[in-house]
């Protein structure tokens, strides 16, 4: 008999299953709104032009391969946090900072998680907002670490429930740690205003909460960089000293290298030091030391000033396509006649809407129109292009006039 | 302002190899010599990108249909598949009644993680953190972290080298072996073993196997030097596939850091070999659960290099010869120091470096020589005394000869 007898299968995972299904139909209509990486108007996956310019000069330069150090690439790691903290930024200047190359956002997370089951003694519970992305609750639970959750999400509106927010923010027990999404929340899209923002950091701050802030879209959310980071800069610039998990994926195109970093901000540069060594010793039995090639493309992204400025150029292009299709599908909408209030699809943000769809609705999407999606009623907006727009419209208004 | 939570955050010694290695950056002395972290380097001393490497680099560059799309959470298909058969050989009669699994993974450290993870979870029972594991006195120093942090509680050690005889201490083995409670974990080196060199020969892994199905077992290979150890890939294999045939269910860590000369692109791969497919199956899909919460998946770049050569022919013949060059340089450098030594009447028996195989050495140097060794001759190894034979070259053999020579003479 063999030892794995008692192992039971793994439940499959709910957004594979779109598109698996996807591939499967054979309706020439079909549209895959599952995916959660940027297509461009013919649906294509896009590598940036600036990723292909750093790919050549990476290729002309004849690196060797040796071994990065555990924190990985230096140029990438002091690139990542200028870009996330700002270049003006005290913290930033002053060094009191650690920046870990991660493998994309989930290592970052991970990175982030264990070293909080390791050294943050005060509290087990991590509070992720509701709702939150799939795999944040296993990636905190492996660490170790506990979940609960904060209202977030107000489906009757279909957009921010912030007096449901502060209310459980502020009964939050101290020392705490909450998990914010920096923007383009997924898997909603919605994201607090500036305004509100600042009564969340002055609230965190009286309840002495410890801050995560999971960054996977800076740049790919209004299609500027400074903005999209502007929450994470706000709580620093208030004393908040948080920690931060960014990832390239997609404002970079660079999926499968798995380019991302984690940072701590400190009290000084001593501390970071110190941080910094109980890090490596927290990477080294995972996987010794992180994969070049993503980081490599990225540094040389961020640290070559015209290559810089082309792909500020081309993330605010890959914004400005979902802006675009946010705002055709909500004008096919009204003039398919729909009666609802489909604001929410253009006040959201980033690659995913909560389009309010039930699941009943979905399931007709899918089974009638060939349209794929989660059963929450998420779609990724990178998946609608200017041909399938009016289609995507025509069918939403069918399940739901 | 509050004091901050990481005021108490101790400061973590340095991972002593790279600790090592940046002392010899900084170190201005024009002899130096590093013979510390495991890395090939040429005769001149340097890192060598594999010319198949090469190749296949400017291949996928000038294929536009490639992208950087996310990997499937189990990795690349083709790379799996193609180095699980590697590790397991064509014939391999687990694949061929498909009862074999491969995991994609960071390195073999990941590889290691991933079925560390794995175990803790679901061998022996659920959650049981109480399986003993057993990693060879000495071993990888990364061993003992892998399988502590992924949850085990009960780390042990196995006799393995005999320092008073410099050789394989087989009956230590053995015995530890037959007092060790059932279903413990025994953390195998597949070949070439790190730190120091010395592998059972093929009649010794037969008592090894024969003790351990007799006493339940699980056998989890670590096999970072596939090829590199000998020159070829099947007798590197050797161990893998006899324990494979002995009807063993078990796991290969395998690494392409060396033997593809892969270091950063961080390239392993978790081959999985079970009783039928239907085990295996449920074995991959929780995998797949811990994958998902600690990289999600894995990085493409050095997979697809991999991938390429191995289901190509004429690639993956060019590839046997670029390791076969590697393995030959070490097995030179190896006799070269070893008549050197000699020659001096350097006290003491040297045929152990010969008789050693694979990238490392133990010397038998004593860390009172070992620091002689760094600090007057500036040449540098491990505290153990092991020295990576890639470090060696024509150019510095006769120096790193005469200092042994002096260490061993000067110093008790």
């Amino acid at each position: 008999s063999s030892w794995w007898s008692h192992v039971e299968m793994g439940p499959p995972d709910p957004i594979l299953g779109v598109t698996e299904a996807y591939k499967r139909d054979t309706n020439s209509k079909k549209m895959n709104l599952g995916v959660g990486a940027y297509r461009d108007d013919s649906g294509k996956p896009y590598v940036l032009s600036c990723v292909r310019k750093a790919e050549a000069m990476i290729a002309s330069k004849k690196m060797d391969k040796e071994y990065l150090p555990i924190g990985g690439l230096a140029d990438f790691t002091r690139a990542s946090a200028e870009l996330a903290l700002g270049e003006s930024s005290e913290a930033f200047k002053s060094g009191r900072y650690v920046t870990m190359q991660g493998i994309s956002g989930t290592g970052s997370l991970r990175i982030g998680a264990n070293f909080l089951q390791r050294f943050f003694k005060a509290s087990r519970d991590v509070y992720l907002p509701k709702p939150s992305w799939g795999n944040h609750t296993p990636i905190f639970r492996d660490a170790g670490l506990q979940l609960q959750a904060y209202r977030y999400y107000d489906p009757k509106t279909c957009s921010l429930d912030f007096s449901g927010a502060m209310d459980d923010i502020s009964k939050i027990p101290e020392k705490s740690i909450i998990l914010l999404h920096a923007c383009a929340h997924n898997p909603t899209g919605v994201d607090p205003r500036q305004e509100q923002w600042k009564e969340l950091a002055a609230t965190v701050k009286k309840r002495n909460l410890l801050v995560y802030f999971d960054m996977a879209y800076q740049g790919f959310a209004s299609g500027d960089i400074n903005r999209d980071a502007w929450a994470v800069r706000h709580f620093i610039d208030q004393g908040i000293n948080v920690l931060l998990s960014q990832s390239y994926a997609k404002n970079m195109g660079l999926y499968g290298e798995r380019a991302g970093a984690f940072t701590v901000i400190c009290s000084d540069a001593e501390e970071a030091k110190r941080v910094e060594s109980q890090l490596k010793i927290l990477i080294r039995p995972m996987y010794s030391n992180p994969p070049m090639n993503g980081a490599r493309i990225a540094s040389i992204i961020l640290n070559t000033p015209d290559l810089r400025k082309e792909w500020l150029t081309e993330v605010k292009g890959m914004a400005d396509r979902i802006i675009s299709m946010r705002t055709q599908l909500v004008a096919n909408l009204k003039k398919e006649g729909s009666s609802h209030n489909w604001q929410h699809i253009t006040d959201q943000i980033g690659m995913f809407c909560f389009t309010g769809l039930k699941p009943e609705q979905v399931e007709r999407l899918i089974k009638e129109f060939s349209i794929y999606m989660t059963k929450d009623g998420r779609i990724s907006v990178a998946g609608v292009t200017s041909g399938n727009v009016g289609y995507l419209a025509h069918a939403i208004h069918q399940v739901t006039k | 302002m509050a004091a901050s939570i990481f005021a108490a955050v101790p400061r973590a010694p340095p991972v002593a190899v790279f600790k090592l290695t940046a002392d010899f950056r900084e170190d201005g002395d024009a002899r130096k010599v590093n013979l510390g972290v495991g890395a090939y380097r040429t005769d001149e001393g340097q890192p060598w990108v594999l010319p198949v490497v090469k190749k296949v680099e400017q291949m996928i560059a000038n294929d536009n249909s490639l992208n950087h799309e996310y990997l499937p959470i189990l990795g690349l298909p083709e790379f799996r598949a193609n180095a699980s058969r590697i590790a397991l050989g064509d014939d391999s009669p687990a694949i061929k009644e498909n009862r074999i699994g491969s995991v994609q993974s960071l390195g073999g450290t990941g590889a290691l993680r991933i079925g560390a993870e794995f175990l803790r979870r679901w061998y022996n029972g659920n959650n049981n953190t109480a399986t003993p594991v057993y990693i060879s006195a000495p071993s990888w120093e990364n061993h003992n972290s892998v399988f502590v942090d992924a949850g085990f509680k009960d780390i042990r050690t196995y006799h393995y080298w005999d320092a008073a005889k410099r050789g394989l201490d087989l009956q230590g083995l053995l015995d530890d072996m037959e007092k060790a409670p059932e279903f413990s974990i025994f953390i195998l080196h597949a070949c070439a073993h790190n730190p120091t060199g010395t592998d059972p020969t093929p009649d010794q892994w037969k008592q090894i196997a024969a003790v351990m199905k007799r006493r339940f077992l699980f056998p989890f290979f670590d096999s970072a030097y596939q090829g590199f150890a000998s020159g070829s890939l099947d007798k590197d294999a050797w161990a893998v596939r006899y324990f494979v045939s002995e009807g063993f269910e078990l796991f290969c860590a395998q690494s392409f850091s060396k033997n593809f000369g892969l270091y950063n692109e961080r390239v392993g791969n978790l081959t999985v070999v079970g009783k039928d497919t239907d085990n295996v199956q449920r074995v991959l899909s929780q995998m797949e659960k811990i994958v998902r919460t600690t990289w999600s998946n894995p990085p493409s770049q050095g997979a697809r290099i991999v991938a390429t050569t191995l289901a190509s022919p004429q690639l993956f013949a060019e590839w046997k010869d670029n390791v076969k060059t590697m393995a030959d340089r070490v097995l030179l450098m190896r006799s070269e120091l070893r008549s050197r030594l000699e020659s001096l009447g350097t006290p003491g028996t040297w045929n152990h470096i010969t008789e050693q195989i694979g990238m490392f050495s133990f010397t038998g140097l004593n860390p009172k020589q070992v620091e002689y060794m760094v600090k007057e001759k500036h040449i540098y190894l491990m505290a153990s005394g092991r020295i990576n034979m890639c470090g060696l070259t024509t150019k510095n053999l006769d120096y790193v000869a005469k200092s042994i020579h002096e260490a061993v003479t000067k110093i008790q």
